[in-house]
């Protein structure tokens, strides 16, 4: 069972970067061990980029843009915001990105 | 080992096994294919051939295996095939209970201190291969699980008897010395079986690792090929292989990923096992 309430929150956390081990495989793929849950997960661009944006800090999706554009070209910046909010969706599922 | 009649202890590379028995045979059948095996001072596994029940002795003998670890589907097994049941024990402690090294379900053959690892579904020809391979010049380490140490990256043997089945059978007989064949044991779960000793140099060089230097994934049916396969892909790959991956957490993780980043890996297809041999030699030739 998931859980009951939905959060109404704009801004994603994530766990500081010390706390899980990332390896970026030469086929563009990375994999990330969590500590705190032990669970081993394979990730694609630009999740892994996501991830580490947020080990910056706290941040609503303006704030991520705004991070991951200091080193990615983003594109259109509707296509940019509507697809980092799926990728977004994808890592809370799996426990990588929570809200609050 | 309270209850138990009979008790034969063996080391298999790094481990310790204690297996006893309510009956001699499987035993019995045990000490001859592993004679020269060293025994071990504290085993790290105990396997139980127990009887399912007292009465069933006189009515007709079944083994249930049992042991550090149980799992419900360790059904009991026939007594003629009790040596399969000591092997099927062994493998459950092992997949079970494994903690010093990252358990993968492959073979290895090792050259020059240097190993050749082949892991794939059941049937894929992983064990014929590596058996055939430890006929033909290479050092036998293990055709079912390969030991890979967290710590220095080396792979360590499981040099146990080789257990053949069906087809692969007839492979080995009139090649190998036949005191180095058990009995065939027919109508198994498995089918057919029959378990091949390791040659002398595998036993004698149990406890001496190697350095992996190549991967392959051997698929037996399909006409021969050779294709790369990405590393995402070679990495889940040997998550399923290994039954401790999740056991062993960030340690598996750790001996995994560089695993796979410092050892080409190729999948191989092949339609009979001297094509496969070749492919292997020249294979190892270019990348190893």
């Amino acid at each position: 069972m998931g859980r009951e309430f939905v959060s109404a929150s704009k801004v994603f956390h994530a766990d500081e970067p010390g706390r899980r081990i990332v390896k970026r495989l030469p086929d563009g793929v990375t994999l990330i061990f969590h500590r705190p849950s032990g669970l081993t997960h394979i990730l694609g661009s630009p999740a892994p980029e996501l991830l580490e944006a947020l080990g910056e800090g706290a941040a609503d999706i303006d704030m991520l843009i705004e991070r991951l554009s200091r080193d990615h070209d983003l594109g259109d910046a509707g296509e940019a915001r509507a697809a980092l909010a799926a990728r977004l969706a994808e890592l809370e599922t799996a426990g990588l990105v929570w809200r609050a | 080992m309270s209850g138990m009649r009979h008790e034969f202890r063996v080391t298999v590379g790094p481990v310790g096994f204690r297996i006893g028995s309510d009956w001699a045979g499987p035993l019995d059948a045990m000490r001859r294919l592993y004679s020269g095996y060293p025994a071990p001072g504290i085993p790290d596994f105990t396997v139980r051939l127990a009887a399912q029940r007292p009465w069933r002795r006189f009515i007709r003998p079944s083994v249930m295996i049992g042991g550090d670890f149980m799992l419900p589907d360790a059904a009991p097994m026939a007594l003629a095939h009790g040596l399969l049941a000591a092997e099927m024990g062994m493998n459950l402690q092992m997949a079970l209970g494994q903690r010093r090294h990252l358990l993968l379900h492959a073979s290895a053959v090792e050259r020059d201190g240097r190993a050749l690892l082949m892991t794939g579904l059941s049937g894929a020809g992983k064990s014929t291969l590596s058996a055939l391979l430890g006929e033909r010049g290479w050092r036998f380490m293990g055709d079912e699980f390969a030991l890979l140490d967290p710590e220095s990256g080396l792979v360590h043997p499981f040099p146990r008897m080789v257990s053949l089945k069906n087809e692969a059978i007839g492979q080995f007989g009139g090649v190998v010395d036949p005191a180095r064949l058990g009995p065939v044991m027919t109508g198994t779960p498995k089918g057919t079986i029959r378990h091949l000793r390791p040659p002398d140099d595998a036993i004698a060089r149990m406890a001496e690792p190697a350095e992996p230097a190549l991967l392959l994934f051997p698929r037996f049916g399909h006409d021969p090929a050779v294709r790369e396969i990405g590393e995402a892909e070679i990495f889940v790959r040997l998550t399923q292989a290994s039954t401790n991956y999740v056991a062993l957490g960030e340690t598996g993780f750790t001996a995994l990923t560089r695993l796979i980043e410092t050892v080409p890996c190729r999948a191989l297809d092949y339609a009979d096992t001297d094509t496969a041999v070749d492919m292997v030699e020249t294979l190892w030739g270019e990348l190893a």
